[in-house]
């Protein structure tokens, strides 16, 4: 692990609205390699509203867009000429919800990112590679061609994570990623958070501090302003965040007066 | 207000027997209707009716072979031509769905869904039989095809889009393209519910006479080729049901009892195919 390494990923004043209405202004920040960064705040402070930005998934939106800097290595995620399609490839993302893909199996859902180009065994292969990789490979290994509907929701949830490194991308950005499961699921996700930032930057987005506190390496702190509009508050390692906020509002959640 | 309890549960009671007693009328003129064709109709179904072909008054026996057929072939026909069209149109209105185009198909497909079917067979037959002074079974296809649509059209729609938004955003999430998310994802999700839409227009088409009139016209013989008249069976018990033969009836009965099974069973099997599979 190199300390001097470059930040993957780069955010520079950053501004996402939905129509007119504003949802995250001036943001600045950096994603760490090999570590995870958490993004906490209470609700509606835009931390997700971020990390959609990241990978242009924001714009889908009916009448959602975003300016500001993105910059993946030394590209601008926001230029012109950049494709989507490549970019998303790039930067994975698992959703607040396991959305596995209904009418396909569970190989099929691993593999559904990959070309189509691949022969059957070179697929398998980056399958099992990818569910080894989900700490999902043991539990699966047996029944790849039944539905994906069919497992559990932190398995679903795994395989979500699965199918997203199996495009191997550089960054993984998890939006809430175990809100919707039972603690035992998510110690399996916060252990696997961990266990992937020997390959990726991670950058999660959570309301869980102790979730932020027990995987990140880095913390920012997100406030939505009186007008609604989200605005990074601070940022750094998450030993000091957690100790020595900088800021009263960060002190403020930190110590659950509110949110 | 300040109604007594009583008369509350008095006002309460009356209301519910009301509401009860219209859902009992409702549910018993449609077993009525039933319980009647399948008894009329029961008498004169039998093996030969399935089989043979219509006889001349007065012979004992013969069938609607002929017409069954006939009914198959023009609504097979008419699905091959309505369904990629209202298809893709559902593809287009549900990805590109705003601005004033799809508007505009929206509530021309609804217009046309309740435009009456013999105004259709009309314009069918303006199209199709009178350039050519000769009648068609691929008219009636024609006509049925322009009924079928505008339910194509917007079930698929509906079926498309209810397609939950997360599963689009994960396959996009992947790298896939646009179009692969909506080819590879999105309709494979949507199709129990596009093949549900796709039976209940056939069951729609299945029944409709007004438009045969003056397209399929009805045949005597076996005739398989579109492009001539055809034996069609809801024509049958349209010319059976108003013969003065007490035979003839009989047989009308029959007919009107093959559609309505027929019609029953796209019903069933469009429920069917709606409910999720645990197999796949």
């Amino acid at each position: 692990m190199n300390a001097t390494a470059p930040p993957p990923m780069r955010v520079e004043d950053l501004n996402a609205f939905y129509g007119s209405r504003e949802a995250v202004a001036g943001v600045t920040m950096s994603f760490a390699a090999n570590a995870v960064t958490a993004v906490m705040g209470p609700s509606g402070c835009g931390k997700t509203t971020l990390l959609r930005c990241l990978n242009r998934i924001h714009e889908i939106a009916p009448g959602a867009y975003a300016h500001g800097k993105v910059m993946l290595g030394d590209q601008d995620v926001y230029d012109s000429d950049i494709s989507v399609v490549e970019l998303r490839r790039r930067v994975g993302m698992v959703f607040q919800r396991a959305n596995p893909f209904p009418t396909l199996s569970i190989l099929g859902n691993v593999t559904a990112g990959l070309s189509r180009s691949l022969s059957a065994a070179e697929r398998m292969n980056v399958a099992e590679h990818a569910l080894r990789g989900a700490a999902l490979w043991d539990e699966v290994r047996d029944k790849l061609h039944k539905p994906a509907t069919a497992l559990s929701g932190g398995q679903q949830q795994r395989l979500c994570i699965a199918r997203a490194l199996a495009v191997e991308p550089e960054v993984l950005l998890m939006d809430e990623p175990t809100s919707s499961l039972d603690p035992i699921s998510t110690l399996s996700i916060e252990e696997l958070m961990t266990s992937l930032t020997d390959r990726y930057a991670i950058v999660v987005v959570t309301h869980n501090m102790q979730q932020a506190a027990r995987v990140s390496k880095y913390s920012a702190f997100m406030l939505a302003d009186e007008t609604g509009i989200g605005r990074l508050i601070e940022m750094g390692e998450t030993s000091r965040i957690f100790t020595k906020p900088v800021d009263s509002r960060t002190e403020d959640y930190i110590t659950g007066r509110f949110g | 207000m300040n109604r007594s309890l009583a008369s509350r549960h008095t006002a309460s009671w009356i209301g519910g027997t009301v509401t009860a007693l219209c859902a009992l009328i409702g549910a018993a003129i449609l077993i009525l209707i039933l319980g009647y064709v399948a008894i009329a109709g029961g008498r004169a179904i039998n093996p030969a009716f399935l089989t043979q072909l219509p006889v001349p008054v007065g012979e004992p026996g013969g069938g609607v072979a002929n017409g069954i057929v006939g009914t198959l072939i023009t609504v097979a026909i008419a699905t091959l031509l309505a369904l990629p069209i209202g298809l893709l149109c559902a593809l287009f209105l549900a990805l590109f769905g705003r601005g004033w185009f799809p508007e505009a198909v929206r509530f021309l497909s609804d217009v046309l869904s309740g435009i009456p079917s013999i105004a259709i067979g009309l314009f069918a037959y303006t199209l199709l039989v009178a350039p050519v002074r000769h009648f068609s079974a691929l008219s009636a296809s024609v006509a049925f095809a322009i009924l079928m649509l505008p339910i194509i059209l917007r079930t698929s729609e509906e079926a498309i889009r209810s397609v939950p938004r997360s599963i689009r955003e994960g396959a996009l999430a992947l790298g896939l393209s646009e179009f692969a998310t909506t080819m590879r994802i999105v309709v494979p999700a949507a199709r129990p519910a596009i093949t549900t839409g796709l039976l209940l227009a056939i069951a729609r088409v299945t029944g409709e006479t007004a438009p045969l009139l003056f397209t399929a016209f009805g045949s005597q013989f076996w005739e398989l080729n579109p492009a001539q008249p055809m034996a069609q069976l809801p024509l049958q018990v349209f010319t059976y049901a108003i013969s003065p033969y007490e035979s003839w009836h009989a047989q009308a009965w029959a007919g009107a009892l093959l559609l309505i099974a027929a019609v029953f069973i796209l019903n069933v099997l469009a429920r069917l195919v709606l409910t999720p599979r645990t197999q796949r």
